[in-house]
């Protein structure tokens, strides 16, 4: 770790010039729709690797930020029209906050006791605006529709430039992950993440450390949500808040393997498609067919795959040299 | 006060519920020592080595390093003076690397990658793992794990060094060569603090010992003066050999 080779930074950026070119040549809208989600869960993945797969922080409570940040720049937009990009920011800033403020007090929650801990403020923040008169309530807010153009973060005639827009996110989130696990944070958190006293016993701040990997994990994901409602144009408690989008963004890490900077993006490239197709070819016949595949896939990944499918690429990649 | 005087503890007391693991222990160390702290199981010597270094909330005393109060602060700022220490069993990170081990202890002093990476080289060729730099670490034997251990004290620069029981459980060969590690740990400037049962350790390292029984210290000397001791005969062999002897 640390090292980047020149070929890694070859092979990284031919795979960036590919994701730049696929969806002018392959894509249909459902097709881009379909990559957009993808990179979404991609980029909440990502952010939940650096306190889930680094520092041990198993969370379930990221929908909270992903909503946060939907609801902060929603609102503004609507209430104030502060445009969106600010929104953006000012999102990240609350959830970083309010983080903080929930993270502080968790300081000594450790494993499963964490995770029931961030189920908890997840469902308390969702309860909390299903009943926020002031943001719409259960009703939720309906974003108003502006001129096409980046500077109002809103695009009706293609989805081409959030595509990009997001490809530009995730790009962002993968980089900040890169630099947290290669620089002093990362040997830190991966410390925490072994046990609490060996971390104090290498002079790691526990309780700071994790308030930062906690903190840059809350601001990425409500980025996340923030591109959500100016995507969708529409959000409520329902659809940005609820706990199985937690849930997939852990799966999406841990299938494709925690603990990399690049396992969350694969895992969400294999599980995204999939729960999306298997639901547009099978979902409609009420049958369940879809979520049974879909199971059965996870099922299957973790059984074969404990490291996640990222890591049994890196393997079979340490295998053949 | 003493120039050399490099760790004061103070009237240290530490009770849990009802037990007293350490009641009202005294003792300094001066800079350049191996000091060694024994007794009985039980006596309360990991748990003073807990209270020193900010792992346990003291009941009562106080304890200085370097003129600092050090009491009741929190471990990673104690580290950061100085005072580093190793536990009984041994703990190292188990997804990383011999070298990544030992770098995460080299981030308290520096911050740059490639200067900690080059530090924890050279301390990995003084102790001796220079070898196994890339194996992970829970594929290291016992001994070569306690190494680490030792190399990841290291790492962050200590002016002293607390060593839980690095030598319980080596063979022959491997204790020799811990002895002699620690020897050169207290040549590179390095001030020792061991907790140990292995008795030709101790006799052989130390300049003194402390003798803990019941969470009270009950003597203090050099080594040959306290295993010639009655009292500590009786706290490790009980009353009839103190009296027969």
């Amino acid at each position: 770790m640390g090292n980047v080779t020149g070929k890694q930074l070859a092979a990284a950026g031919v795979v960036l010039a590919l994701f730049i070119v696929l969806p002018l040549v392959a894509a249909s809208p459902f097709g881009q729709h379909v990559m957009i989600l993808t990179f979404i869960f991609a980029m909440c993945g990502v952010a939940w690797n650096i306190m889930g797969g680094y520092a041990g922080m198993f969370s379930f409570g990221q929908v909270a930020f992903f909503g946060i940040g939907a609801y902060t720049s929603s609102y503004l937009l609507l209430t104030f029209n502060v445009s969106p990009w600010i929104g953006l920011v000012a999102g990240g800033i609350i959830s970083s906050l309010l983080a903080a403020a929930i993270g502080y007090p968790c300081s000594n929650l450790r494993g499963h006791y964490f995770a029931i801990a961030s189920i908890a403020f997840a469902e308390i923040i969702r309860i909390f605006f299903n009943n926020w008169k002031m943001v719409g309530a259960a009703e939720g807010l309906t974003i108003p529709m502006l001129k096409e153009s980046l500077a109002n973060f809103m695009f009706h005639s293609s989805k081409l430039p959030y595509y990009y827009i997001i490809l530009a996110f995730l790009l962002l989130a993968v980089s900040v992950c890169y630099l947290v696990s290669s620089s002093k944070m990362g040997y830190y958190l991966r410390a925490i993440k072994e046990s609490h006293e060996i971390a104090q016993v290498l002079g790691v701040n526990v309780v700071r450390y994790r308030l930062y990997a906690i903190m840059v994990s809350a601001f990425l994901t409500s980025m996340a949500g923030t591109f959500y409602a100016q995507y969708i144009l529409y959000i409520d408690p329902e659809s940005v808040m609820i706990l199985p989008i937690s849930a997939q963004i852990v799966l999406v890490a841990m299938l494709g393997g925690a603990n990399t900077v690049l396992g969350p993006v694969v895992g969400a490239a294999v599980l995204i498609p999939l729960s999306e197709y298997s639901r547009a070819w099978l979902g409609y016949k009420g049958t369940g067919a879809d979520m049974i595949i879909y199971g059965a896939l996870i099922t299957i990944i973790s059984m074969y795959q404990p490291k996640g499918v990222w890591g049994s690429i890196t393997n079979l990649a340490r295998r053949g040299k | 006060m003493n120039d050399s005087l490099l760790l004061d503890v103070q009237g240290v007391s530490k009770y849990f519920g009802g037990l007293r693991a350490n009641e009202d222990i005294s003792f300094q160390v001066s800079r350049g020592e191996i000091v060694s702290i024994i007794g009985p199981n039980g006596a309360g010597k990991s748990t003073l080595f807990s209270c020193i270094t900010g792992f346990h909330r003291l009941d009562k005393g106080r304890v200085f390093f370097k003129n600092h109060d050090i009491t009741n602060r929190k471990p990673h700022a104690i580290g950061k003076l100085g005072v580093v220490r190793t536990f009984q069993i041994v703990q190292v990170i188990s997804d990383m690397t011999v070298l990544e081990n030992v770098m995460t202890g080299g981030f308290l002093r520096h911050t740059r990658v490639s200067e900690v990476r080059s530090k924890a080289e050279e301390v990995l060729a003084f102790t001796g793992l220079m070898a196994r730099q890339n194996y992970n670490a829970p594929a290291l034997s016992v001994s070569d794990k306690k190494r680490l251990e030792v190399s990841m004290a290291l790492a962050m620069e200590p002016e002293m060094l607390m060593l839980d029981e690095s030598m319980a459980g080596l063979t022959r060969v491997e204790l020799r060569e811990m002895i002699e590690l620690i020897r050169k740990v207290r040549e590179r400037g390095v001030t020792v603090v061991v907790v140990e049962h292995v008795m030709e350790a101790v006799m052989e390292l130390s300049d003194r010992v402390v003798v803990l029984n019941s969470g009270r210290k009950i003597v203090e000397g050099p080594p040959k003066e306290v295993v010639a001791n009655p009292e500590v005969i009786r706290a490790y062999l009980g009353d009839r050999y103190a009296v027969s002897k």
